[in-house]
């Protein structure tokens, strides 16, 4: 097996607006971020040669080309759960890695609000046995392990809601330093503390938002890249390990960690050969789908040790000046979530702060970020992990 | 000799009482949740009424009500499934008389004395109602009774019975009709009940040459409290003689009714006693059974007394039109589950069967074709967790805008069975802000999603049904 590391280079990178973009459709998304991507990169329509294409609503590759007007190149449509965007990027290492192709395009979408959905993953009509409780939704699910994580350490209801406000008020300030974020507002901790609740323990902040968006990546060969810039990104681990409902089907199985996230985190890790994670990296944008996801994966990936992240939470260390930043462009809590496209919203603060574009959210010389999407739920999902770094 | 091998039942947990508001009569009268019907009642008086007993050695189920979930397809079927009884089996449905449960158990009775079955179970179960706030609503309540009918290990022998058939359109509901309706009072009672029990039970005993001095305990039917003490002593009985009829507990409970009271009666005997079983609708059934002393071998069934003393006060009158309400629109709504998949997946659905690696032992649900633990492929053997014991593993509280009033928040839980599994169930008849992490839970057949005029069913876990054991509510 060999790795991937040090192959693929980031070349230019674009992204929308996240939000409520009612005068936007998914086409006129994909032709905003690829257009910013060409030309942050130098580069027009005609140099791409394959494009991956990561849609969790759209159902097909064709689309792309048409809101693109590609001349019949080989376009994949890729769907992975809320990995999506990062399954595109993936898939496109693999294209460029194995010198299939020099340059192409991989590219996340995802036009929400065009369906009336107002919370994420609220879930109606058939499945399982053809029919559902009322009230399913990807809050439920993040709620067990929340309920869970507060049984486990013992925390009281107090505490924990405390500590889970600290995450949303962080993410907040971070988006309101952001003009991309569907949310540029800040928070207080008793505004998140006192939000209605949706599935208890779990409110209002403790969820991200739905919101529509796109974000485009164009990918090279690593030694081809200096050729369209100098400060060129290089991929340097990936990781995307899938559940088998082990949490729902085992006893054993603890529901205050993401075991999908533990093992794409190690994959990376191996690939990108870093040992001590908290120390290595200097920023991570991370699945905040809810704001206890975000404090399980801290000790997920590493960051602290299991049952600490509270503290470190309460300490500050994830803040924008704390000793690993983590969710500087503000989160899926300030961007919402249009499932395709945030990893590659993700990705697209990483590469910025290692330009050093990332404006008033600037990190001070970073040389490692990590991107991590959480697909489907705690006990069964999808873990999906990049890392980037400064070329040499 | 056949008779009674075993007994159960089964009263809903929500009462309509004094604390309720809406509600200004002394008495209680037992309301099926939001997620009961005819049944589901029916198979928890079953499981109650099976106990320990191998579900294999059970040859076939009756139901009888007069609210079957369907006009056209069998509930007894269902039922059977649920219970995990054998395939090869009788099932049937007695419809369309407050008398279908005693003519089940009649039926039941001789089809063991003819020799074509060994053991049948007999379940009975109504969710009847008369117009809302009306006397007739007032005095009906839900419920379920089941008895195990046999030739060995019996604890009742069946020594006798008789039956009317009278001809009479005295309490009555069309297809279609949501509420039971009677002709006037009069001649409701006079022409009716008042006539027709009395002269069933008479000739009965006559037949029997016995008189009422040789009955130990009376069980019969009444519409209400007033003609219950009527014909008793009508009939020659002494108030110690008669079966508390339950009229301020839980109501007139249709089809379920006497074979509940029978069941009450069962729980308070001694071998050797003689009991009369009588029934009324559309005519009269009469029963003559006699104890044996296999009786102190019934041991742990909830029966009528845990199933009367663990309750739930319900808050509003209001709410128990809203459950009603929903249980008539839900099944009509369009979408709904799928019949291919319900069949598919029966054993999982309906019976709660998971599967148990051979080669490593690990316990899962819903069944797998690969182990979870050990991936050894299409080696399991089927576990039944209906009967199984569980905890709390972690839940959440749900308060989604698409839940009505009524059930929310409704309650997601994960549990850990005793002895291994773990699956993820709705949770009912509980009180949301007293659950836990770690608490003891026991499951219930329920109705779960409606529409396309499909009755669908699952089960949920509950907090315990002893849990509620003289708890203060309301």
């Amino acid at each position: 097996m060999e790795s991937i590391k040090d192959k693929v280079a980031i070349v230019g990178m674009g992204c929308t607006k996240f939000g409520e973009n009612w005068e936007k459709s998914a086409e006129d998304m994909l032709v905003d971020a690829t257009y910013e991507a060409f030309e942050d990169a130098g580069i027009e329509s005609k140099d791409i040669q394959a494009a991956w294409f990561g849609t969790t609503r759209i159902g097909t590759a064709e689309p792309l080309a048409t809101a693109l007007k590609l001349d019949y190149i080989p376009i994949t449509r890729v769907e992975n759960l809320c990995a999506t965007a990062t399954e595109a990027v993936r898939n496109a290492c693999f294209g460029i890695a194995s010198g299939a192709y020099d340059t192409v395009l991989a590219i996340g979408v995802e036009k929400l609000k065009d369906q009336g959905m107002g919370g994420l993953g609220t879930v109606t009509g058939a499945g399982g046995n053809g029919t559902l409780e009322w009230g399913m939704s990807a809050t439920m699910f993040f709620a067990r392990m929340a309920n869970r994580y507060m049984n486990h350490y013992g925390l009281s209801y107090e505490e924990f809601k405390r500590i889970l406000a600290k995450i949303s008020v962080k993410n907040h300030h971070n988006g309101s330093l952001n003009p991309k974020a569907h949310f540029q507002r800040d928070i207080t901790e008793e505004q998140a503390i006192n939000a209605p609740i949706i599935c208890w323990p779990l409110g209002l902040y403790d969820a991200c938002g739905v919101s529509d968006g796109s974000a485009a990546a164009i990918l090279t060969r690593a030694d081809l890249a200096k050729n369209f810039r100098d400060d060129y990104v290089l991929v340097k681990g990936l990781g995307l390990a899938v559940g088998a409902r082990q949490g729902y089907l085992q006893p054993g199985y603890d529901m205050v960690h993401m075991e999908e996230t533990v093992r794409a985190g190690k994959q990376a890790y191996d690939m990108a050969g870093i040992k001590e994670p908290f120390k290595e990296i200097d920023l991570a944008e991370v699945h905040d789908c809810f704001s206890i996801t975000e404090l399980v994966i801290m000790e997920d990936l590493g960051f602290c040790p299991r049952g600490k992240a509270p503290e470190y939470v309460k300490a500050g260390t994830f803040q924008l000046d704390g000793e690993l930043a983590v969710n500087p462009d503000g989160g899926l809590k300030s961007f919402g979530h249009p499932i395709g496209a945030s990893g590659l919203r993700m990705i697209y603060e990483i590469y910025k702060q290692m330009q050093g574009k990332a404006g008033p959210r600037q990190r001070k010389n970073p040389t490692l970020g990590l991107t991590h999407n959480f697909g489907l739920n705690p006990g069964s999902g999808v873990g999906s992990i990049t890392i980037l770094g400064q070329r040499d | 000799m056949a008779g009674i091998v075993s007994y159960g039942a089964y009263v809903p947990l929500r009462r309509l009482g004094p604390g309720t508001e809406g509600w200004n009569l002394p008495g209680e009268k037992a309301v099926a949740n939001w997620d009961e019907d005819s049944l589901t009642m029916a198979v928890a008086a079953a499981t109650d009424c099976l106990g320990d007993i191998d579900r294999r050695t059970v040859d076939g189920l009756y139901f009888a009500s007069t609210t079957t979930p369907y006009g056209e397809k069998l509930a007894a079927t269902t039922a059977a499934w649920a219970a995990d009884l054998r395939t090869d089996i009788l099932t049937a449905d007695l419809t369309d008389s407050l008398r279908s449960g005693t003519g089940a158990l009649r039926m039941a009775t001789d089809t063991i004395k003819a020799g074509t079955a060994k053991r049948l179970l007999v379940t009975a179960s109504d969710l009847r109602m008369g117009a809302p706030r009306g006397g007739m609503d007032n005095n009906l309540g839900d419920g379920a009774a089941a008895l195990l009918i046999g030739n060995t290990d019996v604890i009742a022998t069946i020594e006798g019975s008789y039956s009317i058939s009278n001809e009479l359109l005295d309490v009555w509901r069309a297809n279609g009709g949501k509420y039971v309706r009677s002709w006037e009072d009069r001649f409701v009672y006079e022409e009716g009940y008042l006539k027709i029990l009395p002269k069933a039970v008479g000739s009965f005993l006559e037949k029997c040459g016995i008189t009422t001095e040789d009955i130990n305990k009376a069980v019969f039917y009444a519409p209400d409290l007033r003609r219950h003490r009527q014909v008793g002593s009508q009939l020659g009985f002494q108030p110690e003689q008669i079966q508390e009829p339950f009229f301020d507990k839980m109501g007139n409970t249709g089809t379920a009714f006497s074979l509940m009271m029978l069941v009450a009666a069962l729980e308070d005997t001694a071998p050797g006693e003689k009991i009369l079983l009588a029934s009324y609708g559309d005519g009269a059934d009469v029963f003559l059974l006699e104890v044996t002393d296999k009786i102190a071998g019934i041991r742990g069934r909830r029966g009528m007394k845990r199933n009367l003393s663990s309750k739930m006060i319900m808050r509003s009158y209001d709410e128990y039109l809203a459950f009603r309400e929903f249980a008539a629109s839900d099944p009509e709504k369009p979408g709904g589950a799928s019949a291919s998949v319900i069949h598919r997946e029966r054993d999982a659905i309906y019976a709660l069967r998971g599967v148990k690696c051979r080669v490593c032992g690990t316990l899962q649900y819903p069944p797998q074709r690969v182990c979870t633990n050990c991936q050894a492929k299409d080696d399991f053997e089927p576990v039944r967790f209906s009967d199984k014991k569980g905890k709390v593993f972690t839940f959440t509280l749900k308060y989604g805008g698409d839940i009505p009033a009524f059930a929310r928040p409704m309650v997601d839980t994960m549990v850990d069975f005793e002895g291994g599994g773990r699956a993820i169930f709705g949770m009912t008849d509980m009180e949301a802000e007293e659950v836990k992490v770690g608490m003891d839970v026991e499951m219930s057949f329920r109705t779960l999603g409606a529409g396309g005029g499909i009755h669908n069913y699952s089960w949920r876990c509950m907090p315990p049904r002893d849990s509620w054991l003289e708890k203060e509510t309301g």
